[in-house]
């Protein structure tokens, strides 16, 4: 059984609906990429798994469970996280802060996880007391993927987590993101770098108009002509 | 040295009252604004309802035969406190809260606090008449303490009132159990998480609404204080908030709306410049006559504003404010 | 374009609507009329007049271009305090005494004043910038306001000594309630120039706060307003009850001719006020406006001028609340600065706004005469259910309810809360909606 099941899924905000049936599935040793064009509908999958647009058609099961139309509270400790592509810290919180704010919805002791946390960015560890609002964008993206983790969730899910960031620091995130995966941590992010990020996806969905167009492991996409003509710019 | 306690009793104190009062409320309209993002009018009011409250239950102990040497409204607010927080989490959940469901826009729920204000001193002054009362039950007065400056060459003591000597502990204790809060419990930090970014608070799984009703228990519970504190300081009538609503905007804007301890800073600031603008300072300067040549004797009267504008200053430095640096003196959570 | 914003088939549902809620209105009106009788309703009607004037200045400013303005009660004072100057009688006292060139002076040095910080905020010229030119300016501020303090000081307290007050011109009413317009355009036009660029919850309350700031100047300023001691008689356009009494009619006859006639010059300019708005409303100048309410930034780069436009509309919703507030003190015959009050003057112009339909005049007219007639009708309605449960508390041995005039009075500040609560909830477009026309 998948982690993730997104079965015929239809949603937008409340207008003509932005998603027209996209299934998605994914292990938990998976790092699946979503791909496309603007406009295809790539973020507001993710926002539809997570509760912050209407679904009013398919299923979304997650650990066997339709979770379509939960909202964050509930779905965070099931194993859910979230890291948005803009704004996605607190920046008058301290780093360390910022963390604990992801551990909200743990009532057990979190310190280990934080710990975790620090031995995967060993600068936020430094950088614990500072408001996270004076750190670098490579810094910030460090806070939010950290945060997203305090919850120890079993799929992680992020919005362009390469946007803004400078070539040095987009090689060093996609590395971050397969160590998370290979910790455990399923993964399923939206991304603008196409070709650089389904080099290491196991699982690639191209979206185009809110349906996917075509489905498979990162490799064969990118080996696939029609993919690379269409939506990887030649 | 009686220039100096002159000004002690007429400006140190009397400021340090009023700004006890405006930091209060402005704490309660700084974390509404911060979380819930309108501007709520009815803040005044709900410290006028505080101090009624009060009111009626130190009535009902006076009655009941208890009298305590403390005046009793302090001994009732506690409970009065918990009372004024239930009902301002009514008041959200029967006219906010609707309202925000809809996704109506920040200044719809801005008329909406105005008709809560209109509700609120409807019914007080249905309920109580709308003269004014004093909240010093059976019989109780103002005991006032006379510190004797005779020591450093002092003729007049320096006076401060037994309430405002419980307002000043009070105040003190509130703020430092504030900062506690917000810094170190899990709720408080969620909540100043909201005020920063109410997005990813949600998408982090803070419980949102849990915040919410937690902002209103806190500025419901300190609006009762202020009201309260208010009422004892000056007398206790149905538009006795809704008159300085106003000034305590001006100290939340000054503050940087959204940020608590702006809010604070921003209550003393406007209490202080208020007070000291209708200061007379003939009063303290006067010993300068000495030294002055003839004919350049100080006027009888020197204060920067007549005594009829104290309320205008802190409208003036409001509109200044937020002409010159809407986000306050403190940047606060503006967008 | 114009097929699409043509008006729909005469008989459309919003028309009827409108038609029904007017003729409801009506029927309020005689019902209050003969409970109430005739000079009463006149009473009520000629004020409700004067409100639904004020009432479509806001509208003109929310309604079609979504500025917030809660500075209205600020108006109604400027417009009232500037019908007693230019329409009460002349007060001799005041020119035979040296009053009058005192008050030059302070005028001098209140010019003196404005070019002393003209001049430092031009301080930027001969190098001083930044931070030092910020503190000149607030030094040319402060030294500005001593020198006028120094000159104005002793004018008032001579003026408020010897004559009282400046008094008035002793010209017609109906002019002064022009001059109320006039002086508030020219007030609106600097509060806007500084605040219109807030946004809309900090525009809220920096207008309540140039509206307190205004109240306090004209209840202070004694020497030209009288403050609190309040001006009285006013003179009306209209005979006086008095004067048609002086022509042998009789006391009730009278004051139903007086405020009869009244009523006709304050409808009459209602009527030329509401035309105006409406046709500008219909007109390109309209259509604009919306697009600018609706989508600032679109409008913006269709190179829109939008502050200007802003501003017009709010000078232009100000004149009428200033002639509003010039004729509701006229026609109450006195001028008192102290009653004067947020609630009674703002909000409760809000709330015919809100509940009548913002963006729509025949709604917002409406909205105006209904809420001010609950307004007053409220008092005795609340007078009646006191009396009546009084008499039920006295009858089961609670005593009668104490201070029930008194009590009764503050409900209707409660209803107008419930009102407005309900229309926010239920009716968030109001009575008769906008009817938006998409050109």
């Amino acid at each position: 059984m998948p982690l993730i099941e997104l079965k015929h899924v239809v949603g937008g905000y409340g207008g003509a609906p932005i998603l027209n049936g996209v299934d998605i599935a994914i292990e938990k040793s998976d790092i699946g990429v979503i791909v496309g064009p603007n406009g295809a509908g790539k973020s507001t999958t993710l926002k539809a798994i997570f509760g912050l647009l209407k679904v009013t058609g398919g299923t979304i099961e997650f650990g066997g469970e339709n979770i379509a139309n939960s909202l964050p509270d509930k779905l965070v400790p099931k194993g859910l996280s979230f890291v948005p592509q803009e704004k996605n810290v607190f920046t008058s919180l301290s780093v360390e802060e910022n963390l604990e704010m992801g551990a909200f919805t743990r009532s057990d002791d979190y310190s280990e996880t934080m710990e975790w946390v620090y031995d995967m960015f060993p600068v936020l560890r430094e950088k614990r007391r500072q408001p996270a609002g004076e750190l670098s964008g490579g810094q910030r993206q460090m806070v939010a993927m950290g945060r997203a983790l305090m919850s120890r969730p079993s799929l992680l899910m992020l919005d362009e987590p390469s946007a803004g960031l400078s070539p040095r620091y987009v090689i060093e995130i996609f590395e971050t993101i397969q160590r998370v995966n290979q910790e455990g941590v399923g993964i399923l992010m939206v991304e603008q770098n196409a070709r650089q990020a389904l080099a290491f996806a196991s699982k690639g969905f191209v979206l185009a108009q809110g349906q996917n167009r075509f489905t498979g492991t990162g490799p064969e996409l990118i080996a696939d002509p029609e993919v690379a003509k269409s939506f990887l710019g030649g | 040295m009686d220039e100096l306690i002159f000004f002690i009793n007429r400006v140190l104190i009397s400021g340090t009252v009023l700004g006890s009062i405006y930091a209060l409320g402005a704490i309660g309209i700084t974390l509404i604004f911060g979380i819930l993002r309108f501007a709520h009018f009815a803040h005044g009011d709900m410290m006028t309802m505080g101090a009624f409250i009060a009111f009626v239950l130190a009535t009902a102990l006076a009655a009941m035969g208890i009298i305590l040497p403390l005046p009793m409204a302090f001994v009732v607010l506690p409970v009065a406190m918990v009372l004024t927080a239930i009902l301002a989490l009514g008041i959200d959940k029967g006219f906010y809260a609707p309202l925000r469901a809809r996704g109506a826009k920040p200044v719809t729920l801005l008329i909406a606090s105005i008709g809560v204000t209109l509700m609120i001193q409807g019914l007080i002054r249905l309920i109580f008449g709308s003269g004014t009362k004093s909240i010093y039950v059976a019989g109780e007065s103002k005991d006032i303490f006379r510190f004797d400056m005779s020591w450093a060459g002092g003729s007049r003591p320096i006076n401060i009132t037994e309430p405002q000597l419980i307002m000043f502990v009070l105040t003190a204790l509130i703020v430092v159990a504030l900062h506690l809060f917000l810094t170190r419990s899990r709720l408080g930090k969620a909540m100043r998480a909201m005020a920063d970014n109410a997005d990813l608070a949600q998408v982090s799984g803070i419980n949102t609404a849990l915040v919410v009703r937690v902002t209103w228990v806190i500025a419901g519970s300190l609006a009762c204080v202020a009201g309260t504190m208010l009422a004892l300081d000056v007398a206790l009538m149905p538009d006795l908030a809704f008159n300085i609503v106003l000034p305590i905007f001006a100290a939340a804007i000054v503050g940087g709306l959204g940020h608590a301890y702006g809010a604070i800073v921003g209550g003393f600031l406007i209490a202080f410049a208020e007070t000291l603008a209708v200061f007379n300072w003939t009063a303290v300067l006067r010993p300068l006559n000495a030294v002055l040549p003839e004919g350049m004797a100080l006027p009888a009267n020197l204060a920067l504003v007549p005594t009829e504008y104290k309320l205008t200053v802190a409208f003036v430095i409001l509109v200044i404010t937020l002409l010159v640096r809407p986000t306050g003196i403190f940047k606060g959570a503006s967008t | 374009m114009s097929a699409a914003s043509a008006p729909r088939s005469g008989w459309d549902s919003p028309l009827r609507r409108g038609l029904l809620l007017f003729a409801a209105m009506f029927v309020i009106v005689v019902v209050v009329g003969l409970v109430q009788g005739t000079a009463s309703i006149l009473l009520i009607l000629t004020q409700a007049t004067g409100f639904a004037l004020i009432a479509l200045g806001l509208n003109i400013q929310w309604g079609y271009g979504g500025l917030f303005n809660f500075a209205i009660m600020g108006f109604l004072m400027v417009g009232g305090a500037s019908t007693v100057f230019l329409s009460y009688p002349v007060n001799m006292a005041f020119w035979e005494s040296d009053g009058p060139m005192m008050l030059g002076r302070a005028l001098a040095a209140f010019i003196v004043g404005v070019a002393l910080v003209m001049l430092a905020r031009r301080v930027d010229r001969i190098g001083i910038r930044g931070k030092w030119r910020a503190a000149v300016v607030a030094l040319a501020w402060f030294a500005a306001y001593i020198i006028y303090r120094t000159q104005i000081d002793p004018a008032a307290a001579y003026i408020e000594s010897t004559a009282g007050f400046v008094g008035g011109l002793g010209l017609h009413p109906v002019l002064g309630w022009l001059f109320g317009g006039l002086v508030s355009a020219v007030i609106a036009f600097y509060i806007g120039r500084i605040s219109l660029g807030l946004r809309t919850d900090y525009l809220a309350i920096a207008t309540i706060g140039i509206s307190e700031i205004l109240r306090a100047l004209i209840k202070n300023m004694d020497w030209l307003t009288r403050g609190t001691m309040t001006v009285s008689p006013m003179p009306w356009p209209t005979p006086l009850p008095q004067h048609l009494q002086a022509a042998g009619m009789s006391i009730p006859d009278s004051f139903m001719y007086a405020r009869l006639m009244f009523l006709g010059v304050a409808v009459l300019i209602l009527v030329i006020a509401f035309v105006l708005v409406q046709r500008a409303y219909g007109g390109p100048w309209g259509r604009m406006m919306r697009a600018i309410r609706d989508n600032h930034i679109s409008a913006a780069s269709m190179g829109k001028d939008v502050t200007g436009r802003q501003l017009e509309l709010f000078v232009f919703g100000s004149i009428l609340m200033g002639i509003g507030g010039a004729i509701l003190a006229t026609f109450t015959q006195i001028f008192d600065p102290s009653g004067y009050q947020p609630i009674n003057h703002t909000f409760m112009i809000w709330v015919m706004v809100i509940v009548g339909g913002a963006g729509n005049n025949w709604g917002v007219v409406l909205g105006a005469f209904l809420i001010y007639i609950v307004w007053v009708i409220s008092d005795p309605l609340a007078q009646l259910i006191f009396l009546n449960l009084s008499q039920l508390t006295s009858s089961i041995g609670w005593g009668a309810i104490p201070e029930i005039d008194s009590r009764a009075l503050q409900m209707r500040v409660f209803v107008l809360g419930v009102v407005i609560t309900i229309a926010l909830r239920y009716a968030p477009r109001g009575l008769i909606p906008e009817v938006v026309k998409r050109g």
